[in-house]
C-alpha cells in the first residue's frame, strides 16, 4: 500500500512523533480555529494536559441538513470536509471512551448527533472526505492513518485506557492485531450504523447481530438516487442538442415554436430510460426478479419502452417502435448497472461477471438502434 | 427485512480451516453475516453473501482467510479498464465516480 495519508499531508519525516509537535508542517491542525464560522459546530474546548481539545456539539441543525443534502446532489461534496483530529463531546476525561471516524463531515455530524448527554472523545481521521466505508475500501481509513493519528493527537497523554471503538465498516482498511501492535491500543469493532453507537455502549460495548449488518433498505436506496442522476446531466443536454439538431434537419418547420416542442417530446422515452436506470431501479431492487443489476435495469428499461411504443403506436411506424425497443432497455441497463457501486452487497467478482455478458449486449442492441434510426433516415422505412 | 442475493458462487473467499483459531474477529466485522462459530472453528455459512470487502481478512490474526478484495462497482470496472488500472473509484480529491457515494 502507498503512504497515502500520512505522506501526503506531511512531507517531512516526523509522522506525528510528540517530540517534533512543534515542528511547523507537522503541528496538529488547529479545528478549533479553522476561521470566522467554518466549525459552527465547535461550542467549546476541553482543558487536557496536552491543551485545549474543541468540544462538539450534538445538534443537528438546519445547516447540516443542508450540507447534507447538497453532498447528496453531488454540490461540493468533494470538500465535505472536517479538520482530522481529537474532538469532544459533553465533558470527556481520562477514562472517556475513544470513538474512531472519517473527515467527511455527514459521517461525522451523523455520529456527533447520535451522542447527545455522553462523554466521550471522537478521534478523527484524515480520509480526505470520504466516508469510512469507501476510505476502508481505498486504505485511507486505515491501520497507518489510525497508528498516526493516535500519536499525533498524544492520545496516550489524554486517555489512560487504551481501547478505540472504529466503526464496523472501518475493518476493511483497519487490522486490529497490527493497531494493538504498533500503538498499543485495543480495536473494539462498533456497530455499522452511528445511531446504534448510544445502544452499543449501554450494552457494555457488544453489538447484536443487527447492529453488525449492513442494511440496503429503501431509503437508503433512494437518498443516492440524486447523485446518480446528476451523473447523467451532461450526456442527456447532449442528447437534447443531437435531438434538436435532428428535427432542424430534418423537420419541414424551420425554425419555429414547434422544433423545441417536437425536440422535447423526443427527449421524454430517453427521460423515462434515464429515470427507470437511476431512480426506479434502485428503488424497487429487490422485488425486480433476477440477481443481476444490469438485468434488473433491461428489465425495467424494457417494460418503459413497452408502454412508451404502446402509446404512441397509432402515429409511429414500427422500425420507430423497433428503434425504442433497441435503443432505451441498453440505457436503463447501464445505468442500473452502475447502481451497483451504490449498493452494499455486490462483490467485485459478481460485477465483473455480470459486466462480461451485460456491456457487449448493452452496445449490440444500442448499436442496433442506431443502425435502425440511420437507415431509416437514409432509406425512409 | 428484505434480504438482498446478489449473484451465486462467484465470491474469492477462502478459509484455512487449519489455520483458523476461532477468535471469531471475522464474525465481528462481516457486514453479511458470511460466517458462523462452531465448537471453536469458524466455517463459511453463506459465501454468496460476500462482498470481498475484505474485512475478514484484514483482520484475521493468523491469516487463516483470503479473497481476493475489491469494490463491486461498474463504473469503477469500467474506468479501470479505460485506463488499465485495477478497479478503484477515483482514489484522488477530483474523484467524481459515483460508485464512493455517501
Amino acid at each position: 500500500m502507498e503512504k497515502g495519508p500520512v505522506a501526503r499531508e506531511c512531507s517531512c519525516s516526523c509522522n506525528g512523533d510528540p517530540q517534533n509537535s512543534e515542528n511547523r508542517c507537522c503541528k496538529p491542525m488547529p479545528p478549533a480555529h479553522a476561521g470566522e464560522n467554518r466549525t459552527p459546530w465547535v461550542i467549546g474546548a476541553i482543558e487536557t494536559s496536552t491543551g485545549k481539545i474543541p468540544q462538539v456539539s450534538t445538534e443537528y441543525t438546519p445547516r447540516d441538513r443542508f450540507g447534507a443534502w447538497k453532498a447528496r446532489w453531488g454540490i461540493g461534496r468533494m470538500d465535505y470536509k472536517v479538520p482530522p483530529g481529537l474532538y469532544g463531546v459533553g465533558n470527556p476525561d481520562a477514562n472517556s471512551l475513544v470513538l474512531v471516524s472519517a473527515n467527511y463531515k455527514m459521517s461525522f455530524d451523523r455520529l456527533r448527533s447520535e451522542l447527545k448527554g455522553l462523554d466521550l472523545w471522537i478521534l478523527v481521521l484524515d480520509t480526505r472526505g470520504v466516508n469510512v466505508w469507501c476510505a476502508a475500501g481505498k486504505g485511507t481509513f486505515g491501520t497507518e492513518e489510525l497508528v498516526h493519528r493516535i500519536s499525533q493527537v498524544r492520545l496516550p497523554e489524554i486517555v489512560t485506557h487504551r481501547a478505540l471503538i472504529v466503526p464496523q465498516l472501518g475493518a476493511p482498511g483497519v487490522s486490529a492485531h497490527k493497531v494493538l501492535k504498533l500503538s498499543g491500543f485495543r480495536v473494539l469493532y462498533g456497530p455499522v450504523r452511528a445511531a446504534d453507537v448510544p445502544a452499543f455502549i449501554g450494552r457494555g460495548l457488544k453489538a447484536t447481530a443487527a447492529m453488525r449488518e449492513v442494511r440496503f433498505d429503501m431509503r437508503d436506496r433512494l437518498v443516492l438516487a440524486p447523485f446518480e442522476l446528476v451523473s447523467t446531466v451532461k450526456p442527456a443536454l447532449l442528447l437534447l442538442a443531437v435531438l434538436f439538431l435532428v428535427n432542424l434537419i430534418a423537420g419541414k418547420e424551420g425554425f419555429a415554436l414547434s422544433l423545441v416542442s417536437h425536440t422535447l417530446a423526443d427527449f421524454i422515452p430517453y427521460l423515462g430510460a434515464v429515470l427507470t436506470g437511476t431512480v426506479l431501479t434502485p428503488l424497487l431492487l429487490p422485488y425486480i426478479p433476477g440477481p443481476a443489476f444490469a438485468w434488473k435495469g433491461w428489465l425495467m428499461g424494457l417494460l418503459w419502452a413497452g408502454v412508451y411504443v404502446w402509446f404512441i403506436a397509432s402515429q409511429a411506424s414500427w422500425t420507430h417502435g423497433l428503434f425504442y425497443l433497441l435503443i432505451l432497455p441498453p440505457i436503463a441497463s447501464y445505468l442500473a448497472m452502475n447502481f451497483t457501486g451504490c449498493s452494499t452487497y455486490t462483490s467485485l467478482s459478481g460485477v465483473a461477471k455480470e459486466m462480461k455478458f451485460a456491456v457487449p449486449a448493452q452496445l449490440i442492441s444500442a448499436v442496433g438502434g442506431i443502425i435502425l434510426w440511420v437507415g431509416g433516415l437514409l432509406l425512409g422505412f | 427485512m428484505i434480504k438482498h442475493r446478489y449473484l451465486k458462487k462467484v465470491a474469492t473467499l477462502e478459509l484455512n480451516a487449519d489455520k483458523c483459531i476461532g477468535c471469531g474477529v471475522c464474525l465481528d466485522v462481516c457486514p453479511h453475516e458470511v460466517f458462523e462459530i462452531n465448537s471453536g472453528k469458524t466455517w463459511i455459512s453463506d459465501r454468496d453473501r460476500c462482498m470481498e470487502c475484505g474485512a475478514c481478512a484484514q483482520n484475521c490474526p493468523v491469516e487463516a482467510l483470503t479473497v481476493k478484495v475489491g469494490v463491486g462497482c461498474a463504473a469503477a470496472i469500467i474506468q479501470g479498464k479505460l485506463k488499465g488500472t485495477a478497479p478503484c473509484c477515483g482514489g484522488s480529491e477530483g474523484d467524481k465516480s459515483s460508485c464512493c457515494g455517501g
